[in-house]
């Protein structure tokens, strides 16, 4: 072969190789790290995975959030206003985390239907609501 | 309304160049100088001032929040829009005339599209006269922060200064004359861009890092990606120019990745600015807004791709090279920049994909991000140690390197486990690999490099004289190249090294973390100008000795109704102390936050060390002569 094409089929063949190993991390990357959102109701309804990671979204009802004492974990209960599930977080809570106020958090559902988050976000201002959170509302308006 | 004036003049652009790119220029100001006035005078009659604005705002923040929201920010965009184009226009007297009229045309098109976005869509000047506000809603407590005021511009004289490349693209691609001196024109401009952008990028990252409490420094947050991806695109771009101008190879690559910058900074500006993202940026959720800007992309993007598809077969190059040459590195960072770049996109996009074609909704963790962009750093890195060895076109003379990078690889591998034992003796962990992985390749990097600058400045008399003697544009490369090696160390070290506590406290608490303990000794309130707060007072000592007192602050604003964390910190160039305080827990008990973060300051110096050399490549004498040349 013509060494000049020689050089440049050897270029090829490492780009390619180098692609698809390229593409083949990526992939296997991604599938790891999927986070698939779920509202109250589906996780209800049994639909949600458990021991994998999840996330979960909705309004935090009203007079659920309670302390563990001593220690910084706290539980609360996540509604779309058909289902509830209980979240249990343990750390510190984001500024703007209220009750009555929409958040996503992502972590663990366990056999008992607790959902343990690693993390708990809430929304940035007043004005603002996830529009995760808001889909799962839709056409659910509060029944009390 | 200025903004009328402005847009009124447009169908003369072309003909009329720089005179109207000065208009443009001054009646942009004119608007903007109204609008930043009636946030400084506290105008409530005026929508935009009521909602982001509130007369106990202090006068530096009230001037912030003129780009604090969304139509505040598209004005700035087409502020900083109107000042390239003009700088274009006026800066490249030189030019070949229909170059000139071209690049202006396209910059002028852009414009265009953007102000017809405000105009019709998100007009600044909307006026509340019906039920004028007593005071405004206050700007969001996260943005009234220093780091706030100056991002913002940064990013986006970052972001718009692409488009200067991408019309010098185009208007090449017109005229079908894809020579060096384009990419000369080009490289400048460029470098310009990336340099702002690097730096709004590292000052978004340093506010998220003090400011949202959280001590992280970056999130794989959509919206930090869409700032990442035009930097990565167009650092790719930078160093393909560089080939193209000095050996006119990958011309249409440099073409198609000049066109990607600039699609992916609107991108970024149509992730953020449309309202879909989940984020502290997502001002508007108004999908009238998000459409135009899908069009207006889709426009962009699609037209100028389609301009590259039908003048691109028709650009070859005919230069060879070698495999052992600099044109075969620059290809490698290339296809390294290019992948990392899609890995980002698909992270990116793909929820949004998912979401808008009911397949679901995903996010995509940080791992993802983490656990490709680790593989690909590295070896870009240790490449680098390697490239400025290597000389155009072909292989020669690697012999005389071989010893100098023997002695860099030891250097580093020795100093590398040197340091990884010492930090993880100091903080209390095994001997760590990716540490090690991480500083080898650093170190190998800053010594192959300063031996570069060594042998390249003894071929003068004298070791001084020829160090004064290498090119600005060779010591903005060595300065930009050390600065990924300065950040690579800060964000390994900080990763591995990093230890976070959350703790609940009384007064009298202590807590040790990474040999340094934490004393909470008080907690007071205080009032502010729009916020009342409480402050906690930490003392810290390591071993007996107090190293400093922290006051983290929780703030309540009236206006918003918001809390705020401001956390505290004890910076230095080895460690960050970082304490931030959560809510209260009833009984006087406290949640705190205590990080120790070990060279988490480098990732920031390496930043600025790399827009440094942006700024300084544009210095070089090269790019003045010939503009005396034609003048």
């Amino acid at each position: 072969m013509h060494p000049a094409r020689k050089q440049r089929l050897i270029i090829v063949a490492i780009i390619v190789i180098g692609a698809s190993a390229a593409a083949a991390l990526i992939a296997n990357a991604l599938k790891q790290n999927l986070n698939l959102f779920y509202e109250p109701t589906r996780i209800v309804n049994g639909e949600a995975p458990i021991g994998r990671k999840i996330r979960v979204g909705g309004m935090v009802l009203e007079n659920s959030l309670t302390r563990v004492p001593d220690s910084l974990t706290v539980q609360f209960v996540v509604t779309d206003y058909e289902a509830e599930v209980t979240v249990e977080f343990t750390g510190i809570l984001p500024d703007m985390f209220t009750e009555e106020a929409g958040t996503v958090a992502t972590g663990v559902l366990t056999e008992e239907g607790l959902f343990v988050a690693e993390q708990v976000l809430a929304k940035h201002d007043e004005t603002y609501m996830p529009p995760e959170v808001a889909a799962a509302l839709k056409n659910k308006p509060p029944s009390y | 309304m200025p903004l009328l004036g402005a847009t009124s003049g447009r169908p003369l652009w072309m003909r009329l160049g720089s005179l109207l790119a000065l208009g443009q220029w001054v009646f942009l100001v004119v608007a903007f100088i109204c609008l930043t006035y009636a946030f400084l005078s506290d105008d409530f009659s005026v929508k935009l001032v009521a909602m982001h604005s509130n007369s106990a705002l202090p006068w530096y923040f009230k001037f912030s929040a003129v780009w604090g929201n969304h139509e505040g920010s598209l004005l700035l965009w087409v502020l900083i829009l109107a000042s390239w184009t003009l700088a274009v226009g006026y800066a490249s007297q030189s030019l070949p005339l229909d170059m000139r009229a071209r690049v202006l045309s396209v910059l002028g098109m852009i414009s265009i599209g953007f102000l017809m976005f405000i105009i019709f869509t998100s007009n600044p000047f909307e006026r509340l006269l019906l039920n004028p506000v007593a005071d405004g809603n206050d700007l969001n407590p996260l943005l009234q922060d220093f780091g706030l005021i100056i991002h913002p511009p940064m990013l986006y004289i970052g972001y718009v200064g692409f488009s200067v490349a991408f019309a010098f693209a185009i208007a090449a691609l017109m005229t079908g004359n894809l020579d060096a001196a384009w990419a000369r024109w080009s490289r400048p401009w460029t470098n310009v861009a990336w340099a702002f952008l690097t730096i709004g990028i590292a000052l978004g990252s340093w506010w998220a890092y003090y400011e949202l409490g959280w001590g992280g420094w970056w999130f794989w947050d959509p919206v930090e990606n869409a700032s990442f991806m035009p930097w990565l695109a167009g650092t790719a771009l930078i160093h393909s120019l560089a080939a193209t101008e000095k050996r006119g190879v990958f011309r249409s690559w440099t073409v198609l990745l000049a066109i990607l910058a600039f699609s992916l900074s609107l991108l970024g500006t149509f992730l953020v600015r449309s309202g879909i993202l989940v984020s502290v940026h997502a001002f508007a959720s108004d999908p009238t807004r998000g459409l135009f800007i899908l069009a207006f992309l889709v426009l962009v993007i699609g037209g100028s791709l389609l301009l590259y598809a039908i003048k691109a077969p028709a650009i070859r190059s005919n230069a060879k090279f070698g495999l052992l040459s600099r044109e075969t590195f620059l290809l490698i960072n290339n296809i390294l920049l290019a992948i990392a770049l899609s890995v980002v996109l698909l992270g990116t996009l793909f929820p949004l994909a998912s979401s808008a074609l009911n397949l679901g909704s995903y996010s995509v963790g940080p791992p993802y991000f983490n656990a490709m962009f680790v593989p690909l750093t590295l070896p870009m890195i240790a490449l680098m140690g390697i490239a400025p060895y290597i000389s155009w076109k072909r292989t020669n003379k690697v012999s005389d390197a071989i010893p100098k990078w023997f002695v860099a690889a030891i250097t580093s591998l020795v100093l590398a486990t040197l340091g990884t034992s010492l930090l993880s003796n100091q903080y209390q962990q095994d001997f760590h690999w990716g540490a090690f992985t991480t500083l080898t390749v650093s170190i190998w990097l800053i010594v192959s490099t300063t031996l570069h600058i060594l042998s390249k400045a003894k071929h003068q008399q004298g070791l001084l004289s020829g160090l004064k003697r290498l090119s600005v544009s060779y010591w903005a490369m060595v300065i930009a190249h050390m600065g990924i090696a300065v950040t690579a160390i800060g964000i390994g070290l900080t990763s591995v090294y990093e230890q976070q506590k959350d703790v609940r406290m009384l007064i009298g608490d202590d807590i040790s973390v990474s040999g340094y303990r934490y004393q909470l000794t008080a907690i007071n309130t205080f009032e502010g100008p729009n916020f009342s707060g409480t402050r906690g007072d930490i003392t810290v000592f390591n071993n007996e000795d107090v190293v400093a007192v922290l006051q983290p602050e929780k703030r309540f604003y009236y206006a918003a109704r918001n809390v705020m964390t401001e956390a505290a910190i004890d910076p230095s160039l080895t460690r960050d102390l970082y304490v931030a305080l959560g809510e209260e827990l009833g009984e006087g008990a406290w949640a705190v936050r205590v990080h120790v973060k070990p060279f988490v300051r480098c990732i920031w110096l390496g930043a600025l060390m790399m827009a440094l050399g942006g700024f300084l490549a544009v210095t070089d004498k090269r790019y003045r002569r010939k503009g005396a040349l034609n003048a």
